[in-house]
């Protein structure tokens, strides 16, 4: 087991800290030590909606937060200063959260932020990444800290046993002419192990905001009109994204991801909720049998 | 640019007669006159020939509610033109209810929603220090704006970082339902803030209060002007 995506992440972030004096990190206790000190590591203490304010402060200095906690205390619970601290304010920063949807789930729902991504793409302006491998990590936190913008990263303990090139739309990793498949993150290893004897297309994705409309479109015209959209996070997340983009393509949509219709108050394992909510190979080999196996006419 | 004709305290009340409609804050923007027309006339280092002066003071209007003595300050300091004034809250007005930033020159925060100002001067107030600069940071709240629990993590916060960049103006109508027992000073004082307690309509004693030296930690000045 190589090091983990936060690992990387905080490596990345001091290595840029040495070079760049606008970066600066953020923290609320949690990854402390992973950071370590440093002048332009400020860690608030248990204050998320400071630490959130704070960095709209440091952007409006000049400089480049990095704020960084576990998905529920980074996003949810501080989503209005989100909104106005840097969105309002017209100002940039980088989000980064670790945890995903369920990495930890002895912890419970409120250690729990399937809803993440969403949140963040009720707001406008954000790009928003999600790395599959840790690998991937690095390329995606440097161009982050190099540009100005409003960025989200949201880091999981969930990989694929291999990384891919990071590049700002999708990329095919299989060909099929059955239909596509769009795998987020960490969802590309169950993704190619269920549809391992489906004649479909597979597109990866470590970029989901902004949403690669011209990629999808291009791998539907190439296969068919049917597409099965699978997501570490709230199922339907970027479902539409897909009808956006295919608006004028008579299209099915399937979508995927951490179900929304009830809370799922259990313990247990991560592959005990990946079961749960259908994102194990066999939840997702049975959408693709249905999906696939029956077009529609 | 027309800058006010007048432009000293005399002028205020004709600027902000220019601007109506907004019968549930026009005592809560009566309220701040005092305390920002001082901060502008006599105390921050900011002029609009420098809005984007890395090394400017910079003042934020946390408590955005009643933004009309703000607007008449600026427009009689010269940031805006005092015929904006006229139109304000119209479509196609920069000037609204609540300020933003992106469309009024000298505007450093957008603000409206409670218990946002503080935390993000605390974090301006970092920043500033990080990079060497001796800028000051103004955040002006009102006492029931204190409520929220986002400005209590900064105040705390602030203490903990010696941020002596960092001015809280606590303008204190009493407006807080449930009020502040000791007054609002000892809930910075307990947090090592300088504190002081002031008449927020006496601007010779606001001056003074906003002048004291408090090297090594934040200092917050309580602006009473009572109840309506």
């Amino acid at each position: 087991m190589g090091e983990s995506m936060r690992q990387v992440f905080a490596d990345t972030v001091r290595e840029a800290m040495a070079e760049d004096p606008r970066v600066v990190v953020v923290l609320a206790e949690i990854s402390r030590d992973v950071f370590g000190e440093h002048p332009r590591v400020i860690n608030v203490g248990i204050r998320e909606q400071a630490m959130v304010g704070v960095g709209g402060g440091l952007a409006l200095s000049g400089l480049r937060p990095v704020v960084h906690s576990y998905a529920p205390f980074l996003v949810e619970r501080p989503f209005e200063q989100i909104k106005l601290d840097f969105g309002h304010q017209d100002v940039g920063g980088v989000l980064v959260s670790i945890g995903g949807s369920y990495d930890d789930p002895v912890w419970g729902r409120t250690h729990q932020a399937p809803g993440d991504v969403a949140l963040i793409d009720t707001l406008p302006g954000w790009r928003v990444h999600v790395p599959g491998h840790p690998a991937e990590v690095g390329p995606v936190v440097r161009a982050a800290l190099a540009g100005d913008d409003r960025v989200y990263i949201r880091l999981s303990l969930r990989e694929n046993a291999a990384p891919h090139p990071v590049v700002e739309g999708f990329t095919e990793v299989r060909r099929g002419g059955r239909g596509v498949v769009v795998a987020v993150g960490p969802m590309l290893d169950p993704v190619l192990a269920a549809t391992r004897d489906a004649d479909v297309t597979v597109l990866y994705a470590t970029t989901v905001r902004p949403f690669d409309a011209a990629g999808l479109q291009a791998a539907v015209a190439a296969s068919r009109p049917d597409v099965l959209l699978v997501e570490p996070y709230l199922e339907g997340t970027s479902a539409h994204a897909v009808a956006e983009a295919l608006c004028a393509v008579p299209h099915r949509l399937r979508a995927m991801g951490v179900r929304r219709a009830a809370e799922l108050r259990a313990y247990g394992t991560v592959e005990d909720h990946d079961s749960a909510h259908d994102l194990d190979v066999l939840g997702i080999a049975a959408a693709v049998r249905r999906l696939f196996d029956h077009p529609a006419t | 640019m027309a800058v006010a004709s007048g432009a000293g305290f005399a002028g205020i009340p004709a600027l902000f007669e220019r601007m109506s409609g907004d019968e549930k804050h026009e005592w809560a923007a009566a309220s701040t006159l005092h305390v920002l027309w001082v901060l502008y006339d006599r105390v921050l280092n900011v002029s609009p020939d420098r809005l984007d002066d890395p090394d400017r003071d910079r003042f934020l209007l946390s408590k955005g509610h009643g933004p009309m003595a703000y607007y008449a300050v600026l427009a009689a300091k010269g940031f805006i033109d005092p015929s904006t004034l006229d139109n304000w809250t119209h479509w196609d007005s920069p000037l609204g209810q609540h300020p933003d930033r992106v469309l009024v020159p000298g505007v450093e925060i957008s603000s409206g929603s409670l218990g946002h100002g503080l935390p993000i001067g605390v974090g301006l107030a970092m920043g500033l220090r990080i990079q060497g600069r001796s800028a000051r940071v103004v955040v002006l709240v009102g006492d029931a704006e204190l409520d929220e629990g986002s400005n209590h993590e900064a105040i705390a916060l602030a203490g903990r970082l010696s941020l002596d960049n960092l001015t809280v103006v606590v303008v204190d109508n009493e407006s807080g339902t449930h009020g502040w027992p000791g007054g609002v000073d000892r809930r910075f004082a307990v947090e090592g803030w300088q504190a002081s307690t002031v008449d927020g309509r006496d601007q010779d004693a606001l001056h003074g209060a906003f002048t004291e030296a408090h090297p090594g930690r934040p200092m917050v000045v309580v602006a009473r002007v009572g109840k309506r």
